[in-house]
């Protein structure tokens, strides 16, 4: 903000330094940045003074030292003689793989949960209002230990699963939910023939969105109505389903099976990751939830009243003038809540889920001793993925701003 | 012509509406039967209450309130669902007052936290006598004294000195401008702080408690003591990051949008990993400050950063005729943010400061993790790991998360209710 400055007139003088408000800014400024180099300095002579006393020094050799100690999730390739640095990049993955699926899941979560909570069905307003206040109000920490407890103590033992009287079954015959996680298929995938076939599913993914921006161009260009519905599930599962078969059937799928006390093949997701991620994406669906819910009230009734006086359906109405507008008013506080799940998703250390909180800053920090150097990295680690996250979300918002000229 | 035809003579008698119409039943219909959608909605919901009804009660209604360890209530039980709720009773001074507060003490936080609400009565309500502030501003050295014992003097040598800060600050303000007052304020309170280190060092039986450590600190309390210390620390360096923030002087506008976006980056667990093993470094050789001081350095940190994102918001919402209006009154900065700025961003920002207030007091379970045995600590550490009640968890959390229920959904009853109250626009 801007104060009154006084008219420049007279020559300077050493008083004028505090008294004219057009130099005092630097008086301020200067003694700020002394203090602040004198308050650094301070700590850092202190923090060299103690390292001194203690017989340490900085040193990053520690990351090429061989760990010593398992990871149980290893998304790469890992094995306790592997360097504290791939360790950490092992817990960072696993990180960035438990935060992506809390941030998907949420968003779900909070929007079904913000639609209903406007819905004028009693029951069902009140039942997502009961969901939100009670997961809003109680700490994350609190629900993911819930959450975990709960589920490896409600879920059967793997042997439970065997004999001819078994007391569990398999969901479907390929889902096994035991309290060692749960286990889900995986695709087995066969030369040359898999990799055309995913190459056609992820081109018929791309062809649906281009028809549906094709369609949508030419209904904004000319008018012309374009079929939306049917073209686009054609244009996804058809050509998939054709390369599939003609090639002979070449990914397949790989059941997780009872073998000797545990499950063998398939995925195994540890309930460490399922209970973090499952209570990451409802506790933040909560917040999101009403941050949607304010987003919509915020629209006015006039717009709905304008759009449906246009003659417009309610289903269009709801995509084509209510949505788009929230939108603009929900994506800012959605991307600090993808950031909030990032961050707590350091909370894995209290159900022992190696991300890089419990790698760096849990098991490599006690092992080496080298509290200042993990701890930075780690905060360098969080702040690297805060920033583009908001980078990235900042440039979406970007694009469904209001262009104001 | 009197053969006119019939024209009725008597009205009809007013019709009750047809059943369906009327009543709960045309309730139902419309709000909860309208339409296939909401039909099947409706008896999703339902179905869900039920199983949760139905499973919650039993083990509610059967719980078990007067055993000594988790085998015994099983026994009681024989195979039943049931809660054994005798965990709460075994081990509640160590959920709420921690492992080794001593049992004798424990009306003296029982006391502070009937007293917080005495306090923040008047803050909170502005109906109130203004006269009771002054009790407020009491509060913070008689819960010292209460929660940590030793004598009554160290309190009110703390409160001298702010009391003698003040003066200092509002002789010099009028004298010599805001800088010269604060300047003035601060030196006098900690040369009175300084001498009354002397005083209370003289005296330490004058009407004193028996003295807890910061270690002893533990449970509820802990989280208690933490949430309130950091929130109301916070609010005032909040305020100054968020001025620094608006600033045009580059050099303090950079510093505090470093700190400011440093701290927001970062999970609060590695500034408590910080206060655990990295801050000590910081000190020069040979200090030892407690943990929990540690721990309250970094959350007041934490909580700050955030408390001034709200506060800058604040500032932001704020129309610019606001401040071109203060400066053509002739009113310095000190002034125009005093007087015009500041009590209309804080408005326009108590939701926000509530919200963060709100999630800090959740996040203060996290000291859990750098084992200090808060509510979350005390039932992972003492009573998990204990022969007695080791599996049980249900009781234990169920019980911490209704108490940080009950609080939270307190404080943003309160925040909504504040809203209604302050919002002075027209509708």
């Amino acid at each position: 903000m801007s104060t009154i400055s006084d008219p420049g007139n007279a020559g300077f003088r050493i008083g004028m330094l505090l008294s004219d408000t057009r130099y005092r800014s630097y008086t301020f400024q200067f003694i700020a940045l002394i203090l602040l180099i004198v308050g650094i300095s301070y700590l850092v002579n202190n923090l060299l003074a103690n390292l001194n006393e203690l017989g340490l020094n900085i040193s990053w050799a520690f990351l090429q030292e061989p760990a010593g100690y398992d990871i149980n999730q290893r998304p790469i390739q890992y094995d306790s003689q592997s360097t504290h640095a791939r360790a950490s990049m092992v817990g960072a993955i696993n990180t960035l793989i438990v935060a992506f699926l809390a941030c998907v899941t949420a968003t779900i979560f909070g929007v079904i949960a913000g639609v209903l909570r406007l819905s004028n069905n009693w029951i069902v307003a009140r039942l997502m209002s009961a969901y939100v206040e009670a997961f809003r109000n109680v700490p994350v920490l609190i629900w993911i230990l819930i959450i975990f407890l709960a589920m490896s103590n409600a879920f059967p033992q793997p042997r439970a699963f065997r004999g001819d009287n078994a007391t569990s079954s398999m969901w479907l015959d390929s889902v096994a939910f035991t309290n060692r996680g749960i286990y889900i298929p995986s695709f087995v995938n066969e030369g040359w023939q898999a990799t055309v076939f995913w190459l056609v599913v992820l081109a018929s993914i791309v062809g649906m969105f281009a028809y549906r921006r094709y369609a949508k161009k030419l209904l904004y260009d000319t008018g012309r109505l374009l079929p939306m519905g049917w073209p686009s599930l054609a244009i996804l599962f058809v050509p998939g389903l054709i390369v599939y078969f003609l090639l002979g059937q070449p990914v397949g799928l790989e059941r997780p099976e009872l073998k000797g006390f545990n499950f063998q093949g398939g995925v195994h997701m540890r309930l460490s990751l399922i209970a973090l991620w499952f209570a990451l994406a409802i506790y933040t669906g909560a917040f999101i939830a009403e941050n949607v819910r304010a987003g919509i009230q915020a629209i006015s009734k006039g717009q709905t009243e304008a759009a449906a006086s246009l003659g417009l359906r309610p289903g269009w109405i709801m995509n084509l003038v209510i949505l788009p507008q929230a939108l603009r008013v929900i994506i800012p506080p959605l991307i600090s809540q993808y950031l909030n799940i990032t961050k707590n998703s350091s909370l894995a250390i209290a159900v022992g889920y190696m991300d890089i909180t419990g790698t760096l800053g849990g098991i490599t920090l006690n092992q080496t001793g080298r509290a200042i150097e993990a701890i930075l990295l780690l905060m360098l680690f969080y702040l690297i993925v805060s920033l583009s996250i908001s980078a990235i979300m900042n440039v979406y918002n970007n694009s469904v701003k209001l262009k104001e000229r | 012509m009197s053969d006119v035809s019939f024209v009725r003579k008597d009205f009809l008698e007013p019709q009750d509406p047809p059943a369906r119409e009327r009543g709960a039943i045309k309730w139902v219909r419309e709000n909860l039967f309208n339409g296939w959608l909401n039909s099947i909605l409706t008896l999703l919901a339902i179905y869900f209450i039920y199983k949760i009804v139905s499973g919650a009660w039993p083990w509610f209604a059967n719980g078990v309130w007067n055993t000594n360890n988790l085998s015994e209530c099983r026994e009681i039980l024989d195979g039943a669902t049931g809660a054994c709720f005798s965990v709460l009773q075994d081990r509640w001074s160590q959920m709420l007052f921690g492992i080794s507060y001593p049992s004798d003490g424990f009306w003296r936080p029982t006391l502070a936290f009937v007293l917080l609400f005495a306090a923040a009565a008047p803050v909170l309500f502005s109906t109130l006598p203004r006269k009771l502030l002054i009790a407020s501003a009491l509060y913070p050295f008689l819960a010292y004294w209460l929660i940590w014992g030793g004598t009554i003097m160290i309190s009110i040598m703390a409160l001298v000195g702010f009391a003698a800060g003040y003066y200092a600050f509002s002789y010099m303000e009028r004298a010599r401008g805001f800088a010269a007052g604060l300047a003035a304020g601060v030196a006098a309170a900690f040369v009175v702080w300084y001498l009354g280190g002397f005083v209370s060092g003289a005296m330490p039986g004058f009407i004193a408690l028996p003295e807890v450590a910061s270690r002893d600190m533990g449970g509820f309390m802990l989280n208690m003591i933490l949430g309130t210390i950091c929130v109301s620390l916070s609010l005032p360096l909040g305020i100054v990051l968020a001025l620094g923030r608006q600033s045009d002087m580059p050099i303090i506008k950079g510093i505090c949008v470093v700190f400011i976006e440093f701290v927001r980056g970062v999970p609060l667990i590695t500034l408590l990993f910080v206060a655990n093993v990295v801050l000590a470094y910081f000190f020069p050789p040979g200090t030892s400050l407690d943990l929990i001081l540690r721990v309250i350095i970094m959350i007041t940190m934490f909580s700050s950063a955030y408390i001034a994102e709200v506060i800058r918001g604040g500032l932001a919402a704020l129309p610019r005729g606001q401040y071109e209006a203060a400066d053509s009154l002739g009113l310095d900065y000190a002034q125009a943010t005093r007087l015009i700025i500041m009590p209309q961003a804080l408005k326009i920002s108590i939701p926000g400061i509530v919200n963060v207030a709100v999630g800090l007091f959740k996040d203060t379970t996290l000291v859990s993790v750098i084992s200090m045995f808060d509510l979350v600590g005390a039932i992972r550490g003492p009573i998990a790991s204990s022969t007695d009640w080791t599996g049980i968890y249900w009781e234990v959390f169920g019980f911490a998360a209704l108490l940080f229920f009950v609080i939270c959904y307190g404080i943003s009853q309160y925040s909504q209710w504040l809203e209604r109250q302050l919002a002075t626009d027209h509708r």
